[in-house]
């Protein structure tokens, strides 16, 4: 266990640790190799690009995929030692495939009661209740799976995983073989899955957009090995890391809705440090929301300018710049109160503005995204 | 009537022959196949081509290993009179075991096709419901691949009906025990009662019809229902 992210191994937390090859099987061969330990609630996000072994651990976690080597404790619950690899049936977890996994012989309803049938727990009337109308799928019940959309065939897939009653939920892109309209429909329901199931949930995915809604934690995976680890706030808000997200890198903020301006449609969101405004998206006062600026829609500024069309300008304070992919473009890492936000600009423009860190400037966010 | 006494023996002993060895086929058959469509095992390979063999050596040459094995001093042979069952040629279950080997590719290659067909996501699926191996086979392998093992039930009983040469060799020609439709009509045909040989081969050749015309059906009925099946 050398990563830990928390101060000690205790029982709510999930360690993992694999290490497997594939000596030539492709072109190049492939190997994972990672050691991790997270909390063991809320959303973990497994993220990196397509090759980068995050499906692989995953399906290390849940045993359909055996580890030349590899430990794997939840909550106290040795799955795998080195003397001792439990089969994927008798590990209590849940699992979502990319594609619809649903058997296909059997109506919605039969696929969950197969779940219910073996989850070893008792059944609970309630649970099934609130699977059922979290996942709105009780109309579909008595439909066969070729019968079903995409959309509602993931749904029943999750309801499915669910009702097996899991200590631990395992997500392989659950979103990945549907259109965006579809993933569109289908985000709010996880939203909802997070806020209504105490259940540690691992997400593997290849969209920042997705991590940026649902992820309260990140494994950073980059061809087998472990790159970044830790909150999604701190990591998402790093201009060090190996992995560059491109066109999506950006920051996430958590503030609280502090005022509704009726005239203009916004809302302003106060975050430690400083202040928003984005669209109204009707939250309520007072509640926690999070907002992700990307750093393209950041511009930075040494003087305040109200002759612009920008509403969002923040005193920031430079902390750090570092090359991006592109080599004409810099990342620029801000400071604003507690918060961090990144920029994107021309290393031209680093140039000109003649910035460094320890520089006070002005950044303008032409964007703001409510996420959650 | 147009069958004589000896005929309808003939039939019913051929039907007795071609349920017995469907149902034990059903039995060995299954795991073959199961192994077959998942290993990744070098012997994969050798495997397969020694249940496809019936598929291309005349009946002959098997019903001769299997008449040499069975025998006295053969391995089989040695190990029924060990059990004090004497030995197997020219008696019924002499033949069961021939039809085995004879009708194994008919049974195991449509198993085989459609548990492959089925792949490995409903297995996994079944496994992260908590489905043990054998809950997993009875209640997703089983009603997934049902038209392959439908299909090598039809094949295997209309090919075990259908045989010939491994029956002479192994079984000859004892009435009531080894005595086949396709025997029978080969003696007729000896004995020159084209009238009798006519009745039981234009029955065969009804038979067959029937058979194979229900089993295309069969098969046309599961594609348009969209479902996975082998054969």
């Amino acid at each position: 266990m050398t990563n830990t992210l928390t101060n000690a191994l205790t029982d709510n937390t999930i360690a993992a640790s694999f290490r497997l090859a594939y000596p030539g099987d492709k072109a190049d061969g492939f190997s994972l190799d990672v050691d991790v330990t997270v909390p063991g609630n809320g959303i973990t996000a497994i993220f990196g690009h397509s090759g980068s072994g995050k499906t692989t651990f995953l399906r290390c976690v849940a045993g359909l995929e055996t580890a030349d080597s590899g430990e794997l404790t939840v909550k106290g619950d040795i799955w795998q030692s080195a003397s001792h690899c439990k089969p994927t049936h008798k590990r209590p977890l849940g699992y979502v495939f990319q594609e619809s996994s649903l058997f296909p012989h059997l109506t919605a309803k039969a696929n969950l009661d197969y779940a219910i049938k073996r989850s070893g727990v008792p059944f609970s009337q309630d649970l099934y209740e609130r699977v059922l109308s979290v996942m709105a799928i009780a109309p579909v019940l008595p439909r066969y799976p070729a019968q079903l959309s995409g959309g509602e065939r993931q749904r029943v897939a999750i309801a499915r995983a669910l009702l097996i009653q899991p200590k631990l939920l395992l997500m392989d892109e659950p979103l990945a073989s549907l259109d965006s309209a579809r993933k569109q429909e289908i985000l709010p329901y996880l939203e909802r899955l997070r806020a209504s199931f105490d259940i540690p949930i691992f997400y593997v995915s290849h969209s920042m957009d997705e991590v940026a809604h649902l992820a309260d934690h990140i494994l950073v995976l980059e061809q087998g090995k472990l790159v970044a680890q830790g909150n999604l706030t701190e990591v998402l808000s790093r201009i060090d890391l190996p992995l560059k997200f491109g066109e999506e890198t950006g920051v996430i903020i958590t503030g609280e809705v502090a005022e509704r301006d009726n005239q203009w449609h916004l809302v302003r969101i106060a975050f430690d440090g400083g202040e928003l405004w984005v669209r109204d998206g009707g939250d309520a006062l007072k509640q926690s929301v999070r907002v992700r600026v990307l750093a393209r829609d950041v511009s930075l500024a040494l003087a305040s300018h109200d002759d612009t069309s920008i509403v969002n300008r923040l005193a920031v304070e430079v902390v750090e710049i570092s090359q991006d992919q592109d080599e004409a473009m810099a990342l620029v890492r801000l400071k604003c109160g507690a918060e961090y936000f990144i920029a994107r600009l021309t290393q031209k423009s680093v140039h000109q503005l003649q910035l460094e860190p320890g520089k006070h400037a002005w950044a303008q966010i032409k964007s703001v995204a409510v996420v959650r | 009537m147009i069958f004589t006494e000896a005929d309808m023996g003939a039939i019913y002993l051929t039907l007795r022959l071609a349920t017995t060895v469907t149902l034990l086929l059903l039995l060995i058959g299954t795991p073959i196949a199961w192994w077959l469509a998942r290993t990744k095992s070098w012997w994969k390979g050798p495997v397969g081509a020694i249940v496809a063999l019936p598929l291309v050596l005349p009946p002959t040459v098997l019903g001769f290993y299997l008449l040499l094995a069975m025998g006295p001093n053969g391995v089989i042979g040695q190990f029924t009179q060990s059990l004090g069952l004497g030995t197997l040629p020219f008696t019924f279950w002499g033949l069961v075991i021939g039809s085995i080997f004879y009708s194994m590719p008919f049974v195991v290659q449509p198993i085989q096709n459609a548990i492959e067909a089925i792949g490995e996501r409903p297995l996994e699926a079944a496994a992260t419901l908590r489905a043990g191996p054998w809950d997993t086979f009875f209640t997703v392998v089983l009603p997934l691949a049902k038209p392959g093992f439908i299909t090598a039930a039809i094949l295997g009983f209309a090919h075990t009906v259908g045989e010939f040469g491994v029956v002479l060799m192994i079984g000859g020609n004892i009435p009531g025990e080894t005595r086949v439709v396709s025997v029978q009509i080969y003696d007729h045909v000896e004995a020159l009662e084209y009238a009798q040989a006519h009745a039981l081969a234009a029955g065969m050749v009804v038979f067959s019809f029937i058979v194979l015309l229900g089993l295309y059906g069969f098969q046309r009925k599961q594609a348009s229902l969209g479902m996975k099946y082998g054969g």
